[in-house]
């Protein structure tokens, strides 16, 4: 089970990666990938939408179940991973990397601050 | 899991296969091991190996040599004087109303004596309902504690069974059932499943589970669990008990009426389905393919023609085989005609699905 450190989490398993200044990466954990098994479908959010911290953003569904993904921070939609649309087992196999869901302009970085480091979100799901 | 659950034999065997263990029926059962999606791929390519110990087992003997037959002939909705020794039969228990209690099979063993396999969710409703019936000369009895039972499916099953079986000429036929002589005692052999590929259930004492399960494994069968067991099944279009089959729909309904005999004098629920024979029925239960790229279809949501919502899901999922949504619902008749284009609405979207033919694969 990989947890980078120079990533953040949110209690709800997904992770945000600052970029340069306001625009942030955001996926789900290894441990969030693996509690859901192999992805068959992923529904990402849209380009130019504002989300709250918290919102329900994407979903994220196995051939078993449908399950919600959280917006970590507050901001604008400005890209999203279209890989995913056609191989949504990407978030399985590279949940760090190519399995990235969406990108983010942040509209109040200071929440970036209130997630749990690697350490913390680590001790928190083991 | 609520820690209230049964285990089964094969509990140890899991734990050290690393199965995702979930709450089925009342059970600790694994829903995978390697994954949903090679799980099914293997049992439809080559072989797969089921825990189905929860299923439970009922023995209904008779002095006489028909009145077991006739008895469980005023229950069941199938044709139980059809089978000869070593037949078995797809059949529903129904209530007064046509509705499903179960649905089950039953194989003769010999005349006078008869092996009925129940859904785990509905053994002791269905004792219960069949006890209440009972009369003077039948023993029925609840065995479904006796038994580990594992399914073995798929299209190397013969090949496997030759060398799980060496002293066994044959395999029973399809539908049918065997006991046969083995090193460690005899076994009950259906070649049945739940799957609709090739296949065999085999019932043993309790204390030899682990040793038949790991000789299935080491016969080429990958461990396979509850979560491929329902993508299989519904690939086929096999009903679940529970969501497909249930107290408010009748065996017509879903469009069993293979497993269902009118022309049998007799059996609880028959004058409904006469009724619904002779003057339609108000559902059906349709297969429904999803037409372009959409998330899978699941139980509950629902199903329309245009604006009129005229259904819901019962089972649903993302097909393994087919890589596309598939589902099953009860929807209004006169939407039920293979080749009408519905459609099924997913977080307030609406995805277009033709009614296919049964099965999907």
């Amino acid at each position: 089970m990989e947890f980078p450190d120079n990533l953040k989490y949110a209690e709800t398993h997904e992770w945000v990666r600052a970029d340069d200044g306001e625009l942030v990466t955001i996926g789900i954990s290894d441990y969030a990938q693996a509690e859901l098994t192999e992805l068959v479908f992923i529904e990402l959010p849209e380009v130019g939408r504002e989300f709250s911290q918290g919102d329900e953003i994407a979903v994220v569904e196995s051939v078993k179940s449908a399950s919600d993904i959280y917006s970590p921070i507050s901001g604008e939609v400005v890209e999203v991973n279209e890989e995913l649309n056609d191989n949504p087992s990407l978030v399985n196999e590279s949940a760090f990397d190519k399995g990235w869901m969406f990108k983010i302009k942040l509209s109040n970085a200071s929440e970036i601050d209130g997630l749990l480091d690697a350490a913390a979100y680590s001790e928190k799901v083991n | 899991m609520s820690g209230q659950e049964r285990r089964s034999p094969l509990h140890d065997e899991h734990i050290k296969l690393k199965a995702r263990m979930v709450p089925f029926a009342g059970w600790e059962m694994p829903v995978q091991y390697a994954g949903i999606m090679p799980e099914n791929k293997a049992v439809r390519s080559n072989l797969g190996v089921f825990d189905i110990s929860h299923m439970g087992q009922f023995r209904v003997t008779s002095q006489n040599d028909t009145q077991a037959q006739q008895w469980l002939d005023s229950l069941l909705t199938n044709n139980v004087s059809k089978l000869n020794d070593g037949d078995g039969q797809y059949t529903m228990l129904l209530n007064e109303a046509g509705g499903v209690i179960d649905d089950l099979i039953v194989y003769r063993m010999a005349a006078n004596d008869y092996f009925l396999v129940v859904n785990a969710a509905r053994i002791d409703e269905d004792y219960a309902w069949m006890s209440d019936r009972i009369v003077d000369g039948i023993k029925l009895a609840n065995d479904s504690d006796n038994f580990a039972a594992m399914a073995l499916q798929g299209p190397k099953t013969v090949e496997a069974c030759q060398s799980l079986f060496p002293d066994c000429p044959a395999l029973p036929e399809r539908f049918c059932v065997a006991t046969l002589s083995t090193d460690i005692g005899d076994v009950i052999v259906c070649r049945t499943g739940y799957t609709g590929e090739d296949g065999i259930e085999l019932f043993c004492p309790m204390s030899d589970g682990s040793t038949w399960w790991n000789r299935c494994l080491e016969a080429g069968a990958d461990p396979c669990g509850l979560g491929s067991r329902d993508s299989l099944r519904l690939e086929k279009c096999y009903p679940l008990n529970g969501s497909d089959l249930d107290l408010d729909h009748t065996p017509l309904q879903a469009g069993l009426g293979f497993a269902v005999d009118l022309s049998k004098d007799q059996f609880i629920g028959k004058a409904v389905l006469d009724d619904q024979k002779a003057n339609g029925m108000p559902t059906r239960l349709i297969a429904l393919k999803q037409t372009g790229k959409c998330p899978p279809p699941r139980p509950g949501y629902d199903v329309y023609a245009g604006d009129e919502k005229v259904g819901t899901l019962c089972s649903g999922g993302m097909s393994p085989t087919l890589s596309c949504g598939i589902s099953m619902a009860y929807v209004t008749t006169g939407h039920h005609k293979v080749g009408t284009v519905l459609e099924v609405e997913i977080r307030g979207k609406r995805y277009p699905a033709d009614i296919i033919k049964k099965p999907f694969v």
